[in-house]
């Protein structure tokens, strides 16, 4: 890889930068609870709450960077933040 | 040699210095200009301001904005997106713009600025001298100091030249001396519309923004990346120092007109003592060596165009045969009691074999009139360091001390 004067670069170069180890607590789903309602899709600032087939969601943890807006918001308290260990 | 300036009088007309750089301007055909008044700027952006009301620049945008911080900002986006861009501002001005300066050299957009130069507050001084821009030295603009009217026009169709080309794409100040230059007027040629259109091609980045294709421009660097993006810049100022020259040299062959490239020397075939500076006060001491020179002194000058890049290589050979320089400064980095060039010069020649006495006066701060006199004074303090060696290195000069 070589660099271009100016940092300009193509759009989308944030995928090989993986931010998950940014995170300290980590969203876990209770897919119990869950009524599909979307909000946590909605309201991720890092795109990182993705559909599945069955019409829940699921973390991509390479880039979710722990913010816990999604469990602050969750109508029916189906996400936890879990500390994360080593 | 220099060569010889061909001024054709009959297209010689009087401005105000500020007319000079604002028709200038309208003459590279500006894309985008951004700017917010502060005086001894202000003739220049509402000059500009008229040119656009009258319909005198095409394709071009003017955007009035809420202070200098957003001026330049905008010229962010704008030159990004493949405009050329134009902005002037001074003093408080160009401090304020201090964050976004560093923006704009390390995303390597080409904006022009002229600067005209004014005193620091506080105190608050609305007059010249050049501690505004040398504040500004590290942020990664070419910045060049014209002599007079004529060559501040000149050169900000050289500068547009010089910061557009693809081996450069750093940005430059153009700097002029405020009020004594800015508001002077004076016999000057105009910058001629039809040479000028030979003399720049268009600009054309080859990346630039669009959303058709889309790309980051200054984008995050980790430690990984950031120490080649700032070898890459400085790269760049190293071949700016070449560029400066051949584009003198081109300005010269299309319009006849020549002020020097990185520096201009007058007088120093034969000169024992070479002073060096920066400005309009180039002037006044051309004036005196003349004076001191039918007395048999023998004085030289050392006109220095270009302080970013900082021309070591062509100052050193310029005062390879002096037996004394002196450097004056209308500026001082506070701790160090010396002023910014007479640091950088005596920097420049040491771990070469080149020893020779510099000392060096700080000058004309906040406007102080620089008489002749004055200058004469200080060139016979040269002769004494030539007899007796330096006895103070650097100094204030003017003092008045019943104020103290």
């Amino acid at each position: 890889m070589k660099i271009l004067p100016g940092g300009v670069c193509k759009a989308g170069t944030t995928r090989v930068n993986k931010t998950g180890g940014w995170r300290t607590f980590k969203p876990v789903y209770d897919y119990e609870k869950c009524i599909k309602c979307k909000l946590c899709e909605l309201l991720c600032p890092d795109s990182s709450v993705n559909p599945k087939d069955d019409g829940f969601f699921e973390f991509d943890y390479d880039f979710c960077k722990g913010c816990g807006i999604c469990a602050n918001e969750c109508p029916k308290d189906a996400i936890t933040m879990v500390l994360e260990e080593k | 040699m220099a060569p010889e300036n061909k001024i054709d009088k009959k297209k010689m007309v009087v401005v105000e210095g500020s007319y000079a750089v604002a028709h200038a301007t309208k003459v590279c055909r500006p894309n985008v200009i951004s700017a917010y008044p502060i005086t001894p700027q202000t003739h220049i952006v509402e000059d500009l301001s008229q040119f656009m009301a009258d319909g005198e620049i095409p394709n071009c945008e003017y955007i009035n904005v809420e202070s200098e911080f957003s001026a330049l900002s905008a010229l962010v986006g704008a030159s990004a997106a493949g405009a050329r861009c134009y902005s002037a501002t001074t003093s408080q001005g160009l401090e304020l713009m201090h964050e976004v300066l560093f923006n704009i050299s390390g995303m390597r957009l080409p904006v022009v600025m002229t600067i005209a130069n004014r005193a620091v507050s506080a105190p608050i001084s609305i007059w010249n001298d050049h501690q505004d821009a040398i504040s500004q030295r590290d942020t990664g603009w070419l910045q060049l100091y014209a002599e007079n009217t004529q060559e501040i026009s000149d050169m900000t169709a050289q500068a547009f030249k010089i910061s557009e080309d693809k081996d450069i794409l750093m940005p430059s100040m153009v700097c002029m001396d405020g009020f004594i230059l800015s508001h002077v007027y004076e016999p000057i040629v105009l910058l001629e519309q039809d040479l000028t259109d030979e003399f720049l091609p268009a600009f054309e980045p080859d990346y630039i923004l669009d959303p058709k294709n889309p790309m980051s421009f200054g984008a995050f660097a980790d430690p990984n990346y950031y120490t080649e993006f700032r070898y890459l810049q400085e790269q760049a100022m190293q071949k700016s120092l070449k560029k400066i020259e051949d584009v003198a040299n081109e300005f010269y062959d299309v319009y006849g007109r020549y002020y020097g490239g990185l520096i201009d020397e007058y007088r120093t075939d034969d000169a024992d003592i070479i002073i060096m500076a920066m400005g309009s006060i180039i002037g006044t001491i051309k004036d005196v060596i003349d004076k001191l020179r039918d007395r048999n002194v023998k004085v030289g000058l050392l006109k220095v165009r270009s302080f970013r890049p900082f021309p070591a290589a062509a100052i050193k050979n310029a005062l390879k045969d002096a037996k004394v320089v002196v450097v004056l400064d209308k500026n001082i980095s506070l701790g160090l009691n010396e002023g910014a060039l007479f640091t950088e010069t005596k920097s420049s020649l040491y771990n070469t074999k080149l020893d020779v006495p510099i000392v060096g006066y700080m000058i004309g701060h906040g406007g102080r009139d620089i008489k002749v006199d004055l200058i004469e004074k200080i060139i016979d303090e040269a002769q004494d360091v030539m007899k007796t060696g330096i006895k103070i290195e650097s100094q204030f000069t003017d003092l008045k001390e019943e104020l103290l």
